[in-house]
């Protein structure tokens, strides 16, 4: 029997059929009947007193059914609504706005132009109040007060390991390297805004909600949860999430256009459209980053002895993280990294500032790029420090195969790993020696050219449910799996593909187990009314638990099938044997049944005894995360007359553990890659002292075109996870974890002769022709 | 808001509207013609996610106004391959040249109309024909990829003469 297509194999991906002919169904394209369109009115100040809303200038527009304020939604205790981290954010401020282009109000029209006429029109007065946009400043005492439910603007403390011990152990190094560095606020920026449709069935009690989310399910648990109080029951609500114009974290949180749309909803008693704007999405939507880390780490000897980082978190005026309940500051005491060393202490603050609420994802694990970029800038650093180069000093310092599985100070038990095979196959790749050579050369005619390299470890695929859960709801994640009559199959998951190719991978996992083509296997996610419960896709989390439940879930179908093939053939169950795609007696190959037959004779013919029919579901509860890794070398040259950084060359080797699909998986290299170059060099989106944001279009906000993106070069290794069922790790965020990080040591790299010591991202052109000037070496045209 | 009446052919096919002047092209084809392959991805014509072939040249139709394509002929995503795949189409899907899909169809008629005027485009040339569509998704290499493997396929059916 032909092996099916199962794991290792580039199989075409099948989602591409509808996508390539147009046919792909997005929010947008979804049209009810009777729909109607909904647009919001937002705030120009980042803080103001609300004076007065005057509903009528945008009923008077042609077109205009209703105008949704906080005073409407009040009435049913909708106005704020609960975070992810226990906070509060408002759905329509009563009488404040807190961050410039908060929603204020929203109209609803017939058309998208009269709803974009009538939030034009809507008049609003406002009391304008001081702001703070710094959260050092917030910080300080007197401080103009964000919130005006909480005493100050420190929203909480958190830290992780032993301070005493840590400063002691720094006092007691030979070398130590200290940094401050700021990882400023971005946005996902998926070419899909987010939006819904919102359709509320007063006869029948039911809702249905059409949602750009990644995580349907708790989506409707939590909407079940914030609005019991108006009778609506979570068997009446029944979340779909269609196809889905990428995700990258963004589409995690509720934002409160849905919660305005399904009001609008109720209130109209129609379907309610919402789909936000670029700008709006840039500007109001949840960002990601914005951390402020001081930075120490030590060496004795030329070993890594340990690690501090303090941190102030920006959350802006709400903490709307994403991240499990358990972890105010995600995963970000993965911070030690890819390097043995025996002390380390993590401090995280958060504070509220005038500015939108968050902080997500963007395409990486919780806040692990930051704890990545922390940890490779600064081992660059103690290398330099120590007068090594900074591959061998990694080398050296990096955990070594035989020690894993590995606890980190911080307490991670890291599954698998051989960090020193990665990156020296990277430097290979690149020519790392020869690269250094050139280095000197071009120094010496004055032109600049830096390599920079970065040594990342993941921690994915949260997670086990003794500490992974949001808002107490377990991190598990499942796959529900039924075979036909004729052999033929469909199965459903809890997560949700945003073109990470799920209906594929998911198919050849099932493929490799039950030795059903991938063709024959119909992959359906999205609908919270057939879909098993699960927590959604997000921090590299499909493959490690779901993908894991598709593997358990088959064998359970195998067990099955072998009491059917035994009864088929006459024969005792253990004295089958399976090979893919069909049981036969031992030393008999030719008696055999295959799992199509097998499958049949379930629905025909089954065993006395035995359930008829052939179907299993497994909800996978991860025995422990997973921790992809892998090194990154760039080669970067700087025009010394603009600042401009061309990246020249970047190899990325990864490990990812078993390749499912090695096509799919590089392309999520690949576009990774261009996630993680994107805030090195090119992304921000900053205020100025009044809250009046840059960055909150597409004009300012430089996502990368095919033009500053270079030709990727990947490698890879391949360390199993030996706890997941298929050994697989997760890949689609290490290459944005990995990537800023070599770059900023390349940048670095190139200038250290002239006394740089350090960049803060995005390196933009201006922010490297200033750190040319200051030290002498701006080139004069 | 005045109201103007236009003939646009789009995919073959002329379609008759009484539109308001303010209607973009993408509209049109979106809302009025239910085409929705045509996708919005911003509101300052960056993206390009909104791209169709206005006259064989490829034009943001989010900065079009209907009443401006009047008279012309519109190729959107569903009209690209005649009921068979477009070489470019089958390039796409070959080099694993999307993702989520949603910068797709937009990416496909750049490169339809960049292969038609330079049938045998280099990778800088590639890059440069796409650098008005942004993909958040494939950091860009298997697009230049599928770009280079559908210019073959074409090359192939032309010395086959069925091009
Ligand atoms: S929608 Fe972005 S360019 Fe048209
Ligand atoms: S494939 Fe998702 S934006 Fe290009």
């Amino acid at each position: 029997m032909a092996k099916c297509r199962g794991l290792g194999h580039s199989v075409q991906r099948k989602e591409d059929a509808r996508f390539i002919r147009g046919q792909g169904r997005y929010i947008d394209d979804i049209k009810l009947p009777g729909m109607l369109y909904l647009d919001i009115t937002r705030s120009p100040y980042a803080h103001a007193k609300i004076t007065k809303i005057h509903d009528e200038t945008a009923l008077a527009v042609p077109g205009v059914a209703a105008v949704i304020t906080g005073k409407t939604l009040e009435a049913y205790n909708l106005a704020w609504m609960p975070t992810l981290m226990s906070d509060q954010q408002m759905v329509l401020p009563i009488d404040t706005v807190k961050y410039q282009a908060q929603e204020v109000a929203a109209v609803v029209a017939t058309s998208r132009y009269a709803a974009a006429d009538g939030a034009a029109a809507l008049e609003v007065d406002y009391e304008p109040l001081p702001v703070v946009v710094d959260p050092h400043a917030a910080l300080e005492p007197g401080a103009t007060r964000v919130r005006d439910d909480k005493d100050s603007n420190h929203i909480f403390h958190w830290e992780h390991g032993d301070r005493e011990a840590t400063e002691a152990a720094l006092a007691a190094s030979d070398t130590v390297v200290e940094q401050a560095m700021h990882l400023p606020r971005i946005h996902v920026a998926s070419i899909e805004t987010c939006g819904c449709v919102a359709s509320w069935n007063p006869v029948e009690g039911h809702l249905t909600l059409y949602l750009t989310t990644q995580a349907p399910h708790a989506i409707r648990t939590v909407v079940a949860l914030v609005t019991a109080h108006l009778g609506l029951a979570e068997h009446r609500i029944r979340v779909i999430s269609p196809d889905i114009g990428g995700g990258f974290g963004g589409k995690v949180p509720v934002y409160p256009g849905y919660v305005i749309a399904t009001a609008a909803s109720v209130v109209t008693g129609k379907p309610v459209k919402w789909i936000e704007d670029r700008s709006e999405n840039l500007q109001a939507d949840s960002f990601a980053r914005d951390y402020h880390i001081k930075a120490r780490l030590g060496s004795k000897g030329g070993k890594i002895t340990a690690l501090s980082l303090d941190t102030i978190a920006d959350h802006g005026y709400s903490d709307a993280a994403a991240n499990p309940s358990k972890f105010p500051a995600g995963l970000y005491h993965i911070c030690t990294g890819s390097y043995d060393l025996s002390d380390a202490h993590v401090s995280v603050d958060g504070v509220y500032t005038n500015k939108p609420p968050g902080g997500i994802a963007y395409r990486c694990s919780f806040r692990v790029t930051e704890a990545v970029h922390a940890i490779e800038r600064m081992v660059d650093l103690l290398a330099r420090e120590n007068g090594e180069d900074p591959a061998d000093f990694r080398l050296r310092n990096f955990i070594r195969p035989d020690q894993f599985p590995y606890t980190s100070v911080l307490g991670w038990e890291y599954d698998s790993g051989d960090y020193g095979a990665a990156l020296e196959k990277a430097m290979d790749m690149i020519g790392y020696r020869d690269l250094r050579a050139e280095q000197t050369e071009k120094r010496a005619r004055g032109e600049l050219m830096g390599i920079g390299i970065s040594s990342f470890t993941e921690i994915v695929g949260a997670g086990p449910s003794k500490t992974f859960d949001i808002l107490g709801i377990k991190m598990f994640d499942s796959s529900e799996i039924r075979i036909h009559p004729t052999g033929k199959a469909i199965a459903r998951f809890g997560t949700k593909s945003q073109g990470q190719g799920h209906e594929t991978t998911y198919a050849q996992i099932i493929a490799e187990e039950l030795g059903i083509p991938p063709e024959d296997i119909q992959v359906e996610e999205g609908d919270t009314d057939t879909a098993p419960y699960g927590l959604g896709t997000y921090a590299s989390r499909s493959t490690p638990t779901a993908g894991a439940a598709a593997a358990i879930a088959s064998r359970k179908i195998r067990a099955k099938a072998k009491k059917i093939a035994a009864h088929l053939l006459e024969a005792d169950e253990a004295d089958l044997e399976w090979e893919q795609g069909r049981f036969f007696v031992k030393g008999s190959p030719d008696r055999g049944k295959t799992i199509q037959e097998i499958a049949f004779a379930a629905y025909t013919n089954h065993p006395q005894g035995l359930e008829a029919g052939l179907e299993a579901t497994s909800y996978y509860d991860p025995p422990n995360l997973t921790f992809p890794f892998g090194s990154y070398v760039c080669a970067v040259d700087i025009d010394r007359g603009t600042g401009q950084v061309r990246i020249r060359r970047f190899v990325a080797v990864d490990d990812c553990g078993v390749r499912i699909n090695p096509m799919i998986v590089e392309g999520q290299i690949h576009g990774g890659l261009a996630m993680g170059i994107a805030p090195a060099l090119f992304e921000e989106i900053s205020y100025d002292p009044d809250g009046n944001i840059t960055g909150g279009n597409f004009v300012e906000y430089l996502v990368p075109t095919a033009m500053e993106t270079p030709h990727w070069e990947l490698g890879e290794t391949v360390t199993p996870s030996p706890h997941h069922p298929i050994g697989a790790k997760g890949v689609g965020e290490s290459a944005t974890v990995g990537a800023p990080a070599a770059v900023v040591n390349a940048v670095v790299d190139a200038l250290w002769h002239l006394g740089v010591r350090h960049m803060e991202i995005p390196m933009t052109p201006a922010r490297v022709w200033s750190a040319l000037n200051e030290h002498g070496a701006a080139a004069t045209r | 808001m005045s109201s103007h009446h236009v003939t646009i052919q789009v995919n073959g096919e002329e379609h008759a509207r009484e539109v308001e002047a303010r209607l973009l092209l993408v509209h049109f084809i979106r809302e009025e013609l239910g085409l929705t392959g045509t996708h919005i991805g911003c509101d300052t014509t960056s993206c390009g996610a909104c791209t169709v072939l206005l006259d064989g040249t490829p034009v943001k139709s989010c900065t079009v106004l209907a009443v401006a394509a009047g008279g012309s002929r519109v190729t959107t995503v569903e009209g690209m391959g005649n009921g068979e795949l477009h070489p470019v189409q089958q390039g796409f899907t070959e080099k694993h040249g999307l993702q989520c899909g949603f910068c797709t169809p937009g990416m496909m008629l750049t490169s339809k109309a960049l292969l038609e005027a330079n049938p045998d485009p280099q990778e800088d040339e590639i890059r440069w024909g796409i650098s008005g569509n942004l993909c958040r998704c494939t950091g860009y290499v298997n697009i230049v990829k599928a770009v280079r493997r559908a210019a073959e396929i074409m090359k192939e059916s032309k010395e086959n003469g069925d091009g």
